[in-house]
C-alpha cells in the first residue's frame, strides 16, 4: 500500500516557499544535531536497505544454489554468467514481456478508472458520492490476500455468483493465460483505483470553480474539459499516482501468486517477482533469482529517475 | 436539460458503488453462510440461517485467533518503531538547514521506491545470519526499513505545518530541545503520525511474501495470510472457512482505515492547494 508518496506540500509548486528564517544560533543547536536525528533512520536504512540491495547485485555473480547454502562448498564467482545463462533463456523474455504488458494494462485500467469516477464525483450530489466513497475506501482497505481469495471465489466456476449472472457455466477463469490475467487485472483494478479516485478529485476541487464553469458556458464536452483543462491543471498529482501505479503494479506479487500460483507448470501466469522467487525458493537457484532481481531493481530505478526529472522540472522545492 | 444528466450520473455512481462493494459484500455473506449453501451450484445473494460455524472451523482447527495476535505484534511493533524514528527523521530534515539535506530527502524518495520484493533473497541470508528465521522479528526488521522512507516523506509535510515561531517561543520560554520535540511538537504531529502509521500498518499487516520465505517450519509463528493459505491451497477449497478467515483479516484494517481516513485525504489535499 505503500504506492501513496503524494506527499504533503508536494505537487502543484507555487504553494508558498518556506521562507528561510535567520533564527538565533542556539536554536539551530550543534551542526551535529540534526545528524543525531537522522541517525537511526539512516542505520536502519543502511543496514536494511543499502546492505541488502549490494548483497543482491553481489549474489547475482555468484554460483549460490543449495550446496552453498548448506554451507558446503564455497560460493565461486561467476561474473556475469548467471545473467548470460537467464538472457538466453527465452522464459525469462516472455516472463518479461508479460510483467511490462501486464503492468501497463493495469496502471492504464488503475488510472482510467480512477479519473472517470473522480470526474463522476464532482458532478452529483453529497449522499451518491458518499457512497460511491465508501465502496472504494472498502476496496482500498481490502488486503492483497483477501482480495484475492474473494476474487477467485467470486469467479469460481462451481461455486462463484460471476458465472451464474453472466450464464457462463462452468467456465474457468485460471485456465486460459489471457482470462487468469484478466481476473488478476480486474482484482488490481479493483483495490488501487480507490487512491487514484481520491487524489484526482481532491485536485479537482482544489480548482477554482471559476475555471471549471467556463469551460461549460464555452460547451466543452465532458472530454474536452478533461484534456483541455483538468489533465492539464492536475499534471503534477497524476504523474505522481502514475509512477506510483507503474512502481506497485510492476513489482505485483500476492495476487498472481495466490490468484493463479503462477499459472501451472508452464508457467503461463508468471510475472518478474513470482519468477524471481520461484528460481530461489523453489528450485533453489538463488543466484538466478537474484539476477531477475537486479533486472527488476533497473527497471524500476530507471521509472524512479524519469519521477525525479519530472520533480525537478515542476521547480518543486524539497 | 441539467437535470436528467445529474440523476444519470447519480445513477451511475450508485451502480459503480454496488459493484465496487459486492466482493466485500460476498466475503462477509459467505462466511456466515451455512457449509450447504456454499456449496451450492445457485449461489443466493443473502441467507436466511446465518452460522458461526466457518468462524468456529477457522478459530478451533487453524488456530486463527494465534496467527491474528501475531499478525498484531508484528504490525504494532512496526508501526510504534517506524513512526519514532521517522519523527526524528522528519524534524532533522524540515526544522534544520545543514549540508547534503536535499540529497538525504532524494535518498529517502528513492529509498521509498525501492521494490522491497526484489530484496527477499539478500533479506533471507541476512535474517538467517542474524539468527532471527522463523521469528517474528524476522517480519518486524524488513518491514522496518521499508516503512521509513515513506513515513519520513510523508510525515515531513506534517512536521512543516507546526509554525516555527511556537518553536523559537518555546525556547525563549526556556524550554529545553528535548522538552519541545517530545512535549510540544510531538503530540502536535501526532494526527499526521497516526495517518502515516495507516500505511506502515496495511503494508506490514498485507505481507504475504517475506511471511512465505521467512517462516519456514515454525509454524506457531505464522501470520495471518499464511494461515489463510491453509484453507485455500487445495484442490477443493474449503470456501465457507477462506471467506471467514479473510473477513478476520481484513476487518481490523478497515476499521483503522475508517477512522483516519479523513486526515489521509486532508494530508492528501494538501498536495494539491
Amino acid at each position: 500500500m505503500s504506492l501513496l508518496a503524494a506527499p504533503p506540500g508536494n505537487g502543484a509548486g507555487g504553494g508558498g516557499r518556506t521562507r528561510r528564517r535567520a533564527r538565533p544560533a542556539s536554536l539551530q543547536g550543534h551542526r551535529w544535531t540534526p545528524w543525531l536525528y537522522l541517525a537511526p533512520a539512516l542505520l536502519v536504512l543502511a543496514g536494511l536497505l543499502a546492505y541488502p540491495i549490494y548483497q543482491l547485485g553481489l549474489l547475482s555473480l555468484l554460483e549460490y544454489t543449495q550446496a552453498q547454502v548448506s554451507g558446503g562448498e564455497p560460493a565461486s564467482f561467476q561474473g556475469l554468467g548467471n545473467y548470460a545463462e537467464l538472457f538466453s533463456d527465452p522464459q525469462f523474455w516472455d516472463v518479461l514481456l508479460a510483467t511490462v504488458v501486464f503492468a501497463a494494462a493495469c496502471v492504464f485500467g488503475t488510472m482510467a478508472v480512477g479519473c472517470a469516477l473522480a470526474v463522476l464525483l464532482t458532478r452529483i450530489r453529497a449522499v451518491p458520492r458518499l457512497l460511491l466513497m465508501l465502496a472504494a475506501m472498502g476496496a482500498w482497505a481490502t488486503p492483497a490476500m483477501t482480495g484475492s481469495t474473494v476474487w477467485v471465489f467470486l469467479f469460481d466456476p462451481d461455486f462463484g455468483p460471476v458465472n451464474r449472472v453472466l450464464g457462463l457455466g462452468d467456465h474457468s477463469w485460471t485456465y486460459g493465460r489471457m482470462s487468469a490475467f484478466a481476473l488478476v487485472l480486474m482484482e488490481v483494478v479493483w483495490c488501487s483505483f480507490p487512491l487514484v479516485m481520491t487524489t484526482v478529485y481532491a485536485g479537482i476541487r482544489a480548482i477554482p470553480a471559476e475555471v471549471l464553469e467556463a469551460a461549460e458556458l464555452d460547451g466543452a464536452s465532458l472530454w474536452r474539459t478533461w484534456r483541455s483543462v483538468l489533465a492539464p491543471m492536475l499534471r503534477p498529482i497524476l504523474v505522481v499516482v502514475v509512477i506510483q501505479s507503474i512502481i506497485w503494479d510492476f513489482k505485483i506479487f500476492t495476487q498472481i501468486y495466490v490468484m493463479t500460483g503462477g499459472g501451472g507448470d508452464a508457467g503461463q501466469n508468471l510475472v518478474l517477482n513470482v519468477y524471481a522467487y520461484q528460481k530461489a525458493f523453489s528450485s533453489s537457484q538463488y543466484s538466478l533469482g537474484s539476477a531477475i532481481g537486479v533486472v527488476m531493481l533497473l527497471i524500476l530505478l530507471a521509472v524512479v529517475l524519469v519521477y525525479l526529472r519530472l520533480l525537478r522540472r515542476g521547480g518543486e522545492e524539497l | 436539460m441539467r437535470k436528467p444528466r445529474r440523476a444519470l450520473a447519480e445513477a451511475a455512481a450508485v451502480a459503480v458503488a454496488v459493484l465496487v462493494a459486492f466482493p466485500l459484500y460476498w466475503m462477509v455473506l459467505s462466511a456466515f453462510k451455512p457449509a450447504g449453501e456454499i456449496r451450492s451450484d445457485r449461489p443466493l445473494p443473502w441467507t436466511l440461517e446465518p452460522t458461526l460455524d466457518s468462524f468456529r472451523r477457522v478459530f478451533e482447527q487453524q488456530d486463527f485467533g494465534r496467527y491474528f495476535l501475531n499478525s498484531l505484534a508484528v504490525a504494532g511493533t512496526v508501526v510504534l518503531v517506524s513512526a519514532v524514528i521517522a519523527f526524528l527523521a522528519a524534524v532533522a530534515v524540515v526544522r534544520f538547514r545543514f549540508r547534503l539535506r536535499t540529497s538525504v530527502l532524494v535518498m529517502f524518495l528513492v529509498a521509498q521506491m525501492v521494490p522491497i520484493e526484489a530484496l527477499t533473497i539478500p533479506m533471507f541470508f541476512l535474517m538467517r545470519d542474524l539468527g532471527v528465521l522463523n521469528s517474528l522479528f524476522s517480519l518486524i526488521i524488513p518491514h522496518l526499513a521499508f516503512s521509513l522512507p515513506f513515513a519520513v516523506w510523508m510525515l515531513r509535510g506534517f512536521v512543516k505545518a507546526v509554525p516555527e515561531a511556537l518553536e523559537e517561543q518555546a525556547f525563549i520560554d526556556g524550554a529545553s530541545r528535548a522538552r519541545f520535540l517530545w512535549q510540544i511538537l510531538f503530540p502536535l504531529v501526532l494526527p499526521g503520525l497516526v495517518a502515516t502509521s495507516v500505511f506502515s500498518f496495511i503494508s506490514t499487516w498485507n505481507d504475504f511474501l517475506f511471511a512465505k520465505s521467512f517462516i519456514i517450519s515454525a509454524t506457531e509463528n505464522s501470520t495471518l495470510p499464511m494461515a489463510l493459505l491453509v484453507f485455500f491451497d487445495d484442490e477443493t477449497p474449503d470456501w465457507g472457512g477462506v471467506m471467514a478467515g479473510s473477513t478476520v483479516m481484513t476487518l481490523p484494517v478497515l476499521l483503522f482505515f475508517v477512522l483516519v481516513h479523513r486526515r489521509l485525504v486532508s494530508g492528501l489535499g494538501g498536495a494539491v492547494k
